[in-house]
């Protein structure tokens, strides 16, 4: 089918939560309740047992939609049910490479998320709830600030909300650009006011988090989920999507693709619908080779995969993830070694330094990933890379360490022959440059093969027949 | 960005002027550059600093909107948020207002330094008048935002190394030119983040249009900023029978 714009797509958007987010007034109290807003919170205060909305969470499987997949219902019901003083954070650092779909909902419908925050505050008996939103976000973080004043205007915030004796206070907090304050326990330090360094888990924050209460942290999708499943009900829910990853996703398509943009679809839809489909496929003569189908942190695939399902569980299978729903698509003109190098600069600056393989790790990798891509490299390194990102994987405190060794090293594996293409035809140019020092009794070249070219050529194992052009 | 001191410095016995980079311009603030105010480690006391009444009340209500307001000790959750109102205000975190905000606070001047040193986005030397981010990121790379970058740097004069590592000035100081990771635009691919509003797709000549703009004090590309995009899918009215408004069971 195609549409007035001439777009061409096989599959439909499936828009939930960005049902009507195209009309500007969704983003105000009025427009977001003359589309219905409000009226599950409102029913859930007077009428509504907290227990059920918890069980409904658990059973409708709606997993966090901010890395790892969690069910978002189990998370909510390892809450104590004590009296202690709970915290909900809301999770809106949405830093990772390739994520731009939290921003689209929050600019879009702030009151979505804030129903959704109040809902699961009411369920979980929590008291404070705040929303961690990243300090490049600046428009966002105004229009949220707007969204929440409005809402303890409305009584749906602040003492004894509608009459029900539920106390709930909300706080817009705006983070200052670190990556790593994404990461739950990294979030509640920046929250606390600290340098954004994540803790050691256990103790969970469910059990001990910010200012060591029980602490629910959840990403802004997830949470924009809660009133939809508590109006609808949990098998509403699992009507969309697949067994194990039910519900709709907001996908951020970008990178190579004619439409980049944010679309939902009901998870399982074919990651060839989404990126031909809805994004528009590759740009005119070009071929897509590579695309992260879960952020900058997931493990490539290549169009061999395009007919996956995307879903949490295909993902996986693949030897990949989901993650955030960010597909990065690349086409014939990127290097991929590059591209790797790419990934693994924006890992080392973000590394907060606590553990030393992180750390030390994702320098090494950054230096040797440059030294491919000026020709210095030999093919072994690449083995050295892949050694190195083995001896990251699972060995750090929180897994930014692992989510630059995933990608990177899926790249080396994948894409050998490229990075060794890479090697040497950057070693050949350097060899061809003008200025080379020329050693004494070396053949000066071009023309002939360097020494340097013919011992890596060598040490990977090939033949080498000297004397032909470069 | 940080001046660069030789091992020797020594801050006792240096003049203002030793402070401040060449280039760079005189702070707004009047401050005499990374001078430390008294003693970093201690929790300095009211009636020793001056500082405006309208700051203070500013800074009391962030930090009466944060839990921890009743914490013995001190509550320390309103720092970044703090950091804010004082870079607001002075153009950045300069250590006259984080000593203020210390003193409102009550916490150690060392510790304020230490949460601005960790954020990108707090910045603790002079940032001119407009910041622009170019994000150099996969998504933006891909599109060309290295190249964008170069054209930011050679409009304004900025250094291009020192833009891809934490900032550089424009020759006149006025504006910043700094690459950037991932900004969460990458659907703007490549862009840019000017005065903290996001503009995209931007081709390399937007750079002198936009530099030109933010000099002449005028709106910057407006077709090209974020608020006025649509949805990428335009708008679809989806044909699924179960999405409905405000009709579920429990509405
Ligand atoms: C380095 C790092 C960065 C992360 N960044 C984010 C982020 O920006 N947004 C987010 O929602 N989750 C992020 N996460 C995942 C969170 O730690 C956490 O799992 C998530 O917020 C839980 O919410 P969910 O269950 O709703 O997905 C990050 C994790 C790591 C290790
Ligand atoms: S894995 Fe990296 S980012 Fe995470 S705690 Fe360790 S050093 Fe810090
Ligand atoms: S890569 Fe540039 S905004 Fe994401």
């Amino acid at each position: 089918m195609s549409d007035a714009n001439g777009r061409h797509s096989s599959i439909e958007e499936t828009r939930v939560l960005l049902r009507h987010a195209e009309d500007p007034k969704m983003a105000t109290l009025e427009g977001y309740r003359s589309y219905g807003g409000y009226k599950v919170l409102e029913k859930a205060l007077k009428e509504i047992d907290p227990e059920w909305i918890v069980n409904e969470l658990e059973e409708s499987g709606l997993r966090g939609r901010g890395g790892a997949g969690f069910s978002m219902g189990k998370k909510v019901s390892f809450l104590p049910r004590t009296e202690d003083a709970k915290y909900l954070c809301c999770n809106a650092d949405e830093s990772e490479p390739g994520a731009f779909k939290d921003r689209e909902l929050m600019q879009r419908n702030p009151h979505q998320l804030i129903e959704g925050m109040i809902i699961s505050s009411f369920a979980a008996g929590i008291g404070h709830a705040f929303i961690f939103i990243r300090g490049e976000y600046d428009d966002q973080a105004d229009i949220l600030d707007r969204a929440v004043d409005e809402a303890y205007e409305a009584g749906y915030l602040g003492r004894n909300i509608l009459g029900s004796g539920f106390d709930l206070e909300m706080v817009v907090h705006r983070g200052a650009g670190a990556y790593i304050c994404g990461e739950e326990t990294a979030l509640l330090d920046a929250l606390e006011g600290k340098r954004g360094n994540p803790r050691l888990k256990p103790p969970f924050p469910a059990v001990q988090g910010l200012y060591g209460g029980p602490t629910l942290i959840n990403n802004v999708e997830t949470l924009s989920n809660v009133s939809h499943i508590v109006a609808n009900g949990a098998d509403w829910f699992k009507s969309f999507g697949t067994e194990q990853s039910p519900g709709t996703k907001v996908v951020s398509v970008s990178g190579c693709v004619k439409r980049p943009g944010n679309y939902e679809v009901e998870l399982g839809v074919s990651l060839r619908d989404l990126i031909y489909g809805l994004a528009g496929g590759p740009l005119d003569g070009r071929e897509i080779t590579a695309f992260y189908p879960g952020g900058s942190s997931s493990p490539v695939l290549t169009p061999a995969e395009m007919d996956l399902p995307y879903s949490f569980e295909a993902m996986a299978e693949a030897g990949s993830m989901l993650g955030s729903g960010s597909i990065i698509v690349a086409d014939d003109s990127v290097s991929i070694p590059r591209m790797a190098l790419r990934t693994a600069k924006f890992y080392r600056h973000e590394s907060c330094g606590k553990c030393t393989p992180c750390r030390e790790g994702t320098n090494w990798t950054e230096k040797m990933l440059q030294r491919v891509c000026a020709g210095e490299a030999t093919p072994m390194d690449l083995d050295i890379i892949s050694s190195v990102q083995d001896n990251i994987m699972g060995h750090c405190l929180c897994v930014l360490g692992d989510a630059m060794a995933m990608p990177v090293s899926s790249m080396v594996h994948k894409f050998r022959d490229e990075f060794e293409a890479t090697i040497a035809e950057e070693a050949a140019k350097a060899w061809a440059s003008p200025g080379r020092d020329v050693q004494d009794g070396e053949d000066p070249g071009p023309g002939g093969e360097s020494p340097e070219l013919i011992r890596r050529e060598r040490l990977a194992g090939r033949e080498v027949t000297t004397g032909g052009g470069s | 960005m940080t001046p660069v001191m030789p091992s020797d410095f020594d801050p006792r016995n240096a003049e203002p002027e030793d402070f401040t980079s060449p280039g760079l311009p005189k702070d707004v603030a009047n401050t005499s550059g990374r001078l430390p105010l008294g003693d970093p480690e201690q929790i300095p006391d009211p009636a020793n600093v001056d500082v405006p009444t309208d700051l203070r009340e500013e800074i009391q209500t962030v930090v009466d909107k944060y839990p921890d307001r009743d914490h013995k000790g001190s509550p320390k959750s309103a720092a970044i948020p703090v950091l804010w109102v004082i870079q607001r205000r002075y153009g950045w975190c300069t250590p006259e207002g984080i000593v203020q905000a210390a003193t409102v606070m009550q916490v150690t001047p060392a510790y304020l330094e230490s949460v601005a040193s960790f954020y990108d986005l707090l910045r603790t030397s002079p940032q001119g008048d407009h910041q622009v981010l170019v994000c150099t990121n996969i998504a933006c790379w891909m599109r060309g935002g290295d190249e964008l970058l170069d054209a930011f740097c050679e409009k304004t004069g900025a250094d291009r190394e020192a833009a891809g590592h934490g900032g550089g000035l424009s020759a006149d100081g006025k504006v910043l030119v700094s690459g950037f990771e991932c900004l969460g635009a990458c659907d703007l691919a490549p862009m840019a983040s000017v005065n903290e509003r996001y503009f995209g797709p931007l081709e390399n000549a937007d750079a002198s249009t936009i530099v030109d703009q933010l000099e002449a004090g005028e709106e910057v590309l407006p077709e090209k900023s974020l608020d006025r995009r649509g949805l990428a899918g335009g708008v679809a009215e989806s044909s699924d029978p179960r999405v409905v408004d405000g009709k579920g069971p429990n509405r």
